[in-house]
């Protein structure tokens, strides 16, 4: 068992992490050139050189371009109409492109349409620095971005202490949950009862191994973000472990609520679920809280994984210290002790 | 009767919404002695043996088990028993001698204690050989005798044992009554349950329940006499088709 409970972290941690990513390559492209001018050949080679497109297709027809969307070959479609070249050279206003995306998954279809307009820009800027005098009112205002904690944008910076959070969670949480009600169908349990253990002995027996495990868990699977991934761990690792150590009683002790609650092993992993991907798809692990409705956002406040996610990030990216951290570790200093009082008082020893 | 009462019940009345466990039972039992609970699946014996262990609340009645009541002093009542259950409830993921350790320690023994008498006991059941061998590897009937032995492991005043010879060869039966004997003469009171008529034989007393009742009370031979039988197998066979009549 105890191989099998951390080799898996591991290939998940590699498999999610590069696997989960809103980063877009290979973006499939069909360019549209009506016009076969230098400027619209210049246009499509400006695609071609980006890494995050793939020209699949070409066409001169626009319906062809949508029957290939249809079809799901391509994401998107760039369409240069004839006399492209001509309106440019005369220095025309209103020159159009025409961009189509598909836009079944919303959020790649922004990205996409991002990463395109973003190219259109640059184009845009490179023929008025041609057409126009230099110095010209044209090019004023020169924006340049500079990104805090994670520069380069890299979305496994972003991702791998949110994973981690995950399989340490689950790990923890189902280990748990299956624990005392195992006990319950061994017939084990009815031994205990008789004699003279106290509960909250009882629940500290069960608990302390799993935090053990769990705290392994995640110095290991940190130590794969580090070497595999080149997370910056800036803030203090301690910080981490603390928050850490707490965050694991609370939730080794959901778990051991629902294992003395329920009957069966399969009662315990249906309501362990429930209550997993709830935590799960709230937690801002894939998409943020703040997006969230305002319902979902106050429910958030009673959810652990959501607060140790956004700490382990702070932490770790940002490098925040104890006092960036108050609020999340009061939050979680109660949750620990309520469900640690849940666990005791729900388990009887008289059936 | 001058003896020392190990286990006074008067009046007990055990109800799951409207099924009757247990319907008004009155018996004692006296230290020292080995008091079987005989019955058809369902008579009522294991809930009974229960409520005697502080598993399960009685519903009314009152009842004093080592010189304490069960309902207010459960804690010092599981200080001074020993539990064996029909379903067998060590720990198959441990060792033998882990889980000697490990209810040594839950009664708050020594482990300098439970080290010298974990020894002492795995030498005299055999074990030594399997000492360290997890306990799913081990032959049941060995098992059960450790289950027993680690039951008595801390001296309680009373053992219970729930069917414990359920599933174990006549030969090992033989054993295990031997062990229960020895535990008897060194003046632990046991309180055993079975469906087997030839263990009856071996209890001091008897108490046969029927439907939640107690039919009949007293030594085998006195039964035997008194319902005019030829074993215990007659008596009980008479006591339960009499309650299939009424």
């Amino acid at each position: 068992m105890l191989p099998v409970i951390f080799v898996m972290p591991i290939i998940q941690l590699i498999i999610l992490v590069n696997a989960a990513t809103f980063e877009m390559k290979n973006i499939k492209l069909c360019i549209v050139d009506q016009d076969l001018s230098t400027y619209s050949r210049n246009l499509s080679s400006k695609f071609e050189g980006s890494p995050y497109f793939v020209i699949e297709k070409r066409t001169f027809s626009a319906k062809e371009a949508i029957k290939y969307i249809d079809r799901g070959v391509i994401t998107a479609a760039i369409v240069i109409p004839k006399g492209f070249e001509k309106k440019i050279v005369r220095n025309e206003k209103n020159i159009k492109i025409q961009v189509l995306v598909d836009a079944i998954n919303g959020t790649n279809a922004g990205v996409s349409q991002a990463y395109i307009v973003s190219i259109l820009q640059d184009y845009n800027k490179q023929i008025l620095s041609k057409l126009l005098p230099a110095n010209s009112p044209g090019n004023g205002i020169e924006t340049s971005r500079r990104f805090w904690y994670n520069p380069e944008l890299n979305y496994k910076t972003f991702m791998v202490p949110g994973i981690l959070v995950l399989l340490i969670t689950i790990i923890s949480f189902i280990l748990s949950g299956m624990n005392i009600v195992r006990e319950k169908e061994m017939g084990t349990i009815e031994q205990i009862n008789v004699t003279p253990i106290k509960k909250y002995q009882f629940i500290a027996g069960k608990l302390i191994p799993f935090w053990i495990i769990g705290l392994f868990e995640l110095a290991f699977g940190l130590t794969i973000g580090k070497l595999l991934f080149d997370i910056p761990l800036v803030g203090n690792l301690g910080l981490v472990f603390g928050f850490a150590a707490i965050y694991l009683i609370v939730l080794l002790a959901l778990g051991l609520l629902v294992s003395t609650i329920v009957n069966t092993q399969q009662q315990a992993m249906f309501i362990s679920f429930f209550f997993m991907v709830v935590f799960i798809l709230m937690s801002g692990l894939f998409t943020g809280i703040e997006n969230m409705p305002e319902w979902a956002q106050i429910a958030d406040k009673v959810n652990p994984l959501a607060y140790f996610i956004e700490v382990m990030r702070m932490i770790l990216l940002k490098g925040s210290g104890i006092s960036d951290i108050l609020y999340q570790l009061f939050a979680i200093i109660i949750f620990a002790v309520i469900m640690i009082w849940l666990a005791v008082w729900r388990y009887k020893k008289i059936s | 009767m001058d003896k020392e009462k190990a286990i006074t019940v008067k009046n007990l009345v055990k109800k799951f919404g409207n099924f009757i466990a247990n319907d008004n039972l009155t018996f004692d039992v006296y230290k020292g002695e080995i008091f079987g609970f005989l019955g058809a699946n369902g008579a009522g014996k294991t809930t009974t043996l229960k409520i005697l262990c502080g598993l399960s609340k009685p519903t009314s009645g009152q009842i004093n088990v080592a010189g304490f009541n069960v309902y207010t002093e459960t804690n010092k009542i599981k200080n001074n028993i020993g539990y064996m259950s029909q379903k067998f409830s060590l720990y198959e993921d441990l060792t033998v001698y882990e889980n000697i350790r490990f209810y040594g320690g839950i009664y708050g023994l020594k482990l300098k204690d439970i080290r010298k008498r974990a020894d002492e006991l795995i030498q005299k059941l055999g074990l030594t050989n399997v000492r360290n061998e997890l306990l799913s590897s081990i032959p049941l009937g060995w098992k059960q005798k450790l289950a027993f032995s680690v039951a008595i492991f801390h001296h309680p005043k009373i053992v219970f044992l729930d069917e414990p010879t359920g599933g174990v060869d006549p030969v090992t039966r033989r054993e295990f009554w031997d062990m229960i004997y020895d535990a008897a003469s060194e003046g632990i009171t046991i309180i055993v349950t079975t469906h087997y008529m030839d263990e009856a034989e071996y209890c001091n007393r008897v108490c046969i329940m029927v439907d939640g009742r107690i039919e009949a009370i007293d030594t085998p031979a006195q039964l035997i006499k008194t319902y005019n039988a030829a074993n215990m197998n007659d008596v009980f066979i008479q006591l339960a088709r009499k309650a299939k009549q009424q």
